[in-house]
């Protein structure tokens, strides 16, 4: 008994048109209830948010095409300027009537070109009445282009004077589109996200056919308990299912376990996907270099991601201006007395010495330094004199091009350059240790 | 006993055919989506509609100049009006092919250029402008009002200008357009009106004091100004299908339907949670509009349990949506941006902070949540930036360090709070350190 039923369409339409939309029947029949028949009217415009990869798109294009309604998808992406939009829905327009002619690009700089256009295409392309449907995907895009465009589309039907509506998808809420004298609000549905049965039901589908389904079913299982904390998005859990299935079937491959060995078969590829989190997950490496190293089975310790390219060798006096940039980003300059001078004396106990956890440094973030600041605690942090030769400041410079320095401000003569040391912790701790520098006893938010 | 009558009623009606529900819905559909029509009733606006009907007999038939403003909010009824005004214009004796109607459109005519030309297009005088150039805008226009005059005539037909979303021609450069209009309809010969139609009460503040100046000053207001007993009577007729309807005896049964349905209580309450949110019958029309298209053959007269569905996706908050579809680890960080805000007063915070407030929740109290690394919570805050819940209070630069660009939330307490309440399977010491605003328990 299909759950799908519609007067207007055909039974087997339906019926098809529900295997192909799993988990997914009352929004469709909700869509459908909404649309009617071909000829009556709908609504002028229609706004529907959800998720990625909760099916919008796919849900809409299946629904538009298996029945057969006439209409126009165009994705607010790949047309990003109004001139763009207008002129693909015209070519679409023109190109589903006339299979046989070729068509040429009108040319449709402004919407008022486009209405009428638009209302010369419908005549011509005798669609005797039934509601044309206009689909635009990712529609948050339409904010950037003019403050026209949008309001304009919402009334669509109304400007025209035909039988169309407007549906816009999108994963953004409607109140932060609308603009501030208001529009013809459309009508605004919600597709709800996957619950974890579903995904679990839609990931399984996908079974290699040398293998079972409970096999495959429970290797689902295994993977959305580790991924599903983090992620719901059924795009990366399906390429992630399909990244690891392999190496989950190697002690059956191999011979060590059979199907229903569970427990072996989740010892071996649990420290498996937590490397993957940390990894593919992260697009820190390609899927084809994690292929690669299952492949050839090697540690994945060994494995370097992108990250681990930040780390540059530089040389002795480079290592030594950056941690004396990060002491200066991150230390109040109150505290350099104390920290670099021999006879310092003792710090007087003022309010100052209250830290607050929220004005800690380390959340904060680092603070511009001059360049003087900088020398100064360079030659009291190297032991050996250093002569402030043109050596050095190139050196600086050449920090500022590999974006381990940042300047701040203009090129500003009369006070002289300004920076920012804009490295991780732990980044500098390890070059700290390549020198045998303690950088923690001189940080204030550790003393 | 209400309900028994229902059931009785339901029973009768087993029989109604598609061709009938069909024609019922088109004949709906049409009454609600396609309003704008001029087929439809006019409620509670009948003194604006004289006002208007007179200033444009006077313009039609007696030849003078007007001009006028039609303000009203949103769904009030300005295009219904003009429309209604307009058809029983054209249909007097008198009027019939003596009134030349332009009409434009703000969202459509975005420059006083574009504006022209339509104009012009419309008015069917571009083979009489052809190929000449005009030094300025006022020349054009009284080039085509004079291209207006019929040979023998001493005056020329009364034109009828309707600047609909008239506030953002008002952002034109100079507000061109509107001066010379105006302009026009205070000393030329040509009979000409303007109607415009602004959702901005404020629009006279707008304009320049030279177009403000030859402007008549003439406002009519439509404030949607009926009360609950009348809205009620306007949903009755609104359903109600009309006399000429094919199938009299499934006319009769679902008219008598829509009036037991507006003496329910059930429905009263839905109008009237409706009629507190907003009173324009925009929104009356989209509600009944969700409730018509379940109707079909199996289900043929509207329930009231229908109206309620209706009601309720109606008026479902989006936002609460979003966050039902979160993974866990991202709701931890909304509860963490919750704490700062309730610490520090809704001051900004940056990715750092959240980060620092997070690990203290997994360090102390949790037991079902995995130290996720840095670079995992990371891609987690960036996909709420994504759906725009975390905003940054400017834009990203390329020199700036991601973790510490400072950001805002756009929730609120109650709302991260009811969201949580329908979370599936949210671990409880997830919802304790929401509930708990002692972060260092």
């Amino acid at each position: 008994m299909p759950n799908l039923e519609h007067p207007a369409y055909p039974a087997a339409a339906l019926l098809h048109l529900e295997s192909l939309v799993p988990c997914r029947e009352s929004q469709v029949s909700m869509l459908l209830s909404i649309f009617g028949e071909r000829q009556q009217f709908s609504f002028p415009s229609i706004f529907i948010y959800g998720h990625t990869s909760s099916g919008k798109t796919y849900v809409m294009q299946t629904l538009l095409n298996t029945l057969q309604l006439p209409h126009v998808f165009v994705n607010c992406v790949e047309c990003f300027t109004s001139r763009l939009l207008l002129e693909e829905i015209l070519i679409q327009l023109q190109s589903c009537s006339s299979e046989t002619e070729p068509t040429s690009p009108v040319p449709c700089d402004t919407f008022n070109d486009f209405v009428r256009l638009f209302k010369q295409a419908l005549v011509s392309r005798e669609l005797q009445d039934q509601t044309l449907y206009i689909v635009l995907d990712r529609a948050e895009q339409l904010r950037e282009m003019e403050a026209n465009i949008l309001p304009a589309f919402l009334r669509l039907q109304e400007l025209t004077d035909s039988n169309v509506t407007v549906v816009l998808l999108s994963e953004i809420v409607w109140e932060l589109f609308r603009p501030n004298v208001g529009c013809f609000d459309p009508l605004t549905l919600y597709f709800p996200d996957y619950s974890i049965g579903h995904l679990q039901k839609i990931l399984s589908q996908n079974h290699p056919p040398e293998y079972t389904a409970d096999f495959y079913a429970a290797y689902i299982n295994i993977l959305l308990g580790v991924f599903y904390m983090v992620c719901r998005d059924l795009k990366e859990l399906r390429h992630l299912a399909a990244l690891n299935f392999s190496k989950y079937c190697e002690p059956v491959v191999r011979g060590e376990a059979n199907e229903r060995d569970t427990r072996k078969l989740w010892k071996n590829i649990e420290p498996h996907l937590k490397k993957a989190m940390q990894t593919v997950y992260l697009r820190e490496i390609s899927s084809s270099q994690w292929e690669r190293l299952q492949h050839d089975g090697g540690e994945p310790g060994q494995l370097k991601g992108l990250s681990a390219h930040t780390h540059v060798e530089l040389p002795y006096y480079s290592k030594f201006l950056l941690i004396a940039a990060y002491l200066a980003s991150y230390n109040p300059v109150r505290t350099d007395k104390r920290l670099f001078l021999k006879h310092h004396g003792k710090m007087k106990k003022t309010n100052f010495m209250k830290k607050h956890e929220k004005t800690s440094n380390h959340l904060l973030g680092p603070k511009p330094f001059p360049l003087d600041r900088l020398l100064a605690i360079l030659y009291s942090i190297v032991d050996k004199r250093v002569a402030p030769t043109a050596n050095i400041f190139s050196q600086i410079t050449s920090l500022v091009t590999l974006q381990l320095l940042s300047m701040v401000g203009q090129n500003d003569q009369l006070e002289g350059p300004r920076y920012k040391c804009t490295v991780s912790l732990d980044f500098i701790r390890a070059v700290a240790r390549t020198v045998n520098f303690d950088i923690i006893k001189y940080l204030y938010d550790f003393l | 006993m209400k309900s028994a009558m229902s059931k009785r009623k339901l029973k009768d009606t087993c029989g109604a055919s598609a061709e009938c529900i069909s024609q019922v819905q088109k004949i709906l559909r049409e009454r609600f989506c396609h309003r704008p029509s001029a087929t439809g009733k006019l409620f509670g606006i009948e003194f604006q509609y004289r006002h208007l009907l007179e200033l444009l007999k006077r313009t039609t038939l007696h030849g003078e100049s007007n001009s006028a403003l039609i303000v009203g909010p949103r769904g009030s009824g300005k295009t219904t009006l003009l429309n209604h005004v307009l058809k029983d214009l054209r249909e007097m004796k008198q009027v019939r092919g003596n009134l030349l109607e332009v009409h434009l459109n703000g969202l459509l005519q975005t420059s006083d250029k574009v504006a022209l030309k339509e104009i012009t297009r419309q008015l069917q005088l571009e083979n009489v402008v052809g190929d000449k150039v005009f030094g300025s805008f006022a020349e054009t226009l009284a080039f085509l009002l004079e291209a207006l005059r019929k040979g023998d005539r001493t005056s020329s037909c009364p034109v009828l200008f309707v600047l609909d979303e008239f506030d953002l021609f008002v952002h034109h450069k100079n507000q061109t357009l509107l001066y010379n209009l105006f302009d026009i309809s205070q000393s030329a010969q040509t009979p000409v009106t303007i109607i415009g139609l602004t959702c901005r009460q404020d629009i006279l503040e707008l304009l320049e004091k030279r177009v403000k100046s030859r402007f008549s000053h003439r406002q009519i207001y439509l404030m949607n100004s009926f009360d609950f007993k009348q809205y009620v009577k306007i949903f009755k007729e609104q359903l109600s299908l009309p006399a000429e309807f094919p199938d009299e005896p499934f006319a009769q049964k679902w008219n008598d339907n829509i009036q037991h349905l507006s003496e329910d209580k059930i429905v009263q309450d839905v109008l009237q949670n409706l009629f507190h949110h907003t009173k324009d019958l925009r929104s009356l029309y989209f509600l009944l509009m969700l409730a018509v298209s379940a109707v079909t053959v199996h289900h043929p007269l509207l329930t009231a349990a229908d109206l309620q569905e209706a009601s309720r996706q109606h008026g479902t908050d989006s936002k609460a949506n979003i966050v039902h579809g979160l993974s866990v680890l991202e709701i931890c960080l909304i509860i963490a941006m919750k704490h700062l805000n309730d610490v520090y007063d809704g001051e900004p915070f940056n990715f750092q902070m959240v980060y620092n407030e997070f690990q203290k929740f997994i360090q102390r109290k949790a037991h079902s949540m995995y130290n996720f690394e840095k670079p995992v919570v990371m891609k987690a805050f960036e996909h709420l930036l994504q759906l725009e819940l975390v905003k940054p209070l400017e834009r990203p630069s390329a020199r700036a360090q991601r973790e510490y660009l400072l950001m805002r939330l756009l929730l609120d307490n109650t709302q991260i709070m009811d969201a949580l309440q329908v979370y599936p399977n949210c671990p409880t010491d997830v919802k304790q350190w929401a509930a708990s605003s002692l972060s260092w328990l």
